[in-house]
């Protein structure tokens, strides 16, 4: 009896172990707009108010890129207290490509390769101050990156 | 246990410029095997968690479309030598990576 009490506690501290270290080192993903296939859709699950195109924001992409497999993408801003930076390609199967949660220790610029399918208007999302700010370019498409 | 994590600091003032560089498949799922036809399950990251002397500076939470290999580079502040700088990650599979350097 002793021993499977033993045991058991053993096999609860353990779970409590392995569950606990994830949570302690990740915040919460937003699983459900990094799955919805359409722009819009992702933009009303992420951003719970208006967003306004700001040329305080600054979204450096190549005009033309020959291989969709590898953009490169940076996005910096001028304003203060960013919360989040998000970048969206349209016309991807899945347009969330990635979002930055970012510290009050942050210099708020970012720089990421990503995959796109085809040409496409890509889009980023700053989050300052609890308000939304965005910048958009198109980006031409040679070859693109989400086929074999 | 995942590939470790290429990670390059460099220290402006008080501001660490960091690059990191992720060895990954980052399979979308939307590929198939030309041999089989038969398609390439998911295998991405999902989220990098970036640390200074123990506290998260920035979280990224990634979708497919991150290309495959990730780079990513982003600066903070309020950094000096000798601190510790941590980046770990963890894909949809539940494997993961964490690579340390002291900022000089």
């Amino acid at each position: 009896m002793k021993l499977q009490r033993r045991a058991l506690l053993r096999s609860l501290l353990t779970a409590a172990a392995v569950l606990a270290v994830p949570r302690w080192l990740f915040a919460a993903r937003p699983d459900k707009a990094f799955d919805e296939k359409n722009a819009g859709a992702v933009v009303s699950d992420l951003f719970d108010g208006p967003i306004t195109e700001s040329d305080q924001v600054t979204l450096k992409v190549p005009d033309i890129a020959e291989n969709g497999a590898v953009v490169p993408v940076t996005v910096s801003t001028e304003l203060t207290d960013v919360e989040s930076i998000s970048v969206l390609v349209e016309n991807n199967p899945t347009p969330l490509v990635a979002m930055f949660e970012l510290s009050p220790q942050s210099v708020p610029e970012i720089s990421v390769r990503m995959k796109m399918g085809e040409s496409s208007i890509v889009r980023t999302v700053v989050k300052a101050g609890g308000k939304f700010y965005s910048a958009s370019k198109e980006v031409k498409v040679t070859i693109g990156g989400c086929g074999g | 246990m995942g590939n470790p994590i290429k990670i390059k600091a460099k220290l402006k003032g008080d501001v660490a410029e960091v690059k990191a560089l992720m060895p990954h498949p980052m399979e979308s799922g939307v590929r198939v095997d030309t041999d089989t036809g038969e398609p390439i399950p998911k295998h991405y990251i999902q989220e990098v968690v970036c640390k200074h002397n123990g506290n998260v500076v920035t979280t990224a939470f990634w979708g497919t479309g991150v290309s495959k290999d990730p780079y990513m580079a982003f600066a903070f502040k309020g950094a000096k030598a000798g601190d510790k700088l941590e980046i770990h990650w963890r894909d949809n599979t539940g494997d993961s990576s964490v690579s340390e350097v002291e900022l000089k």
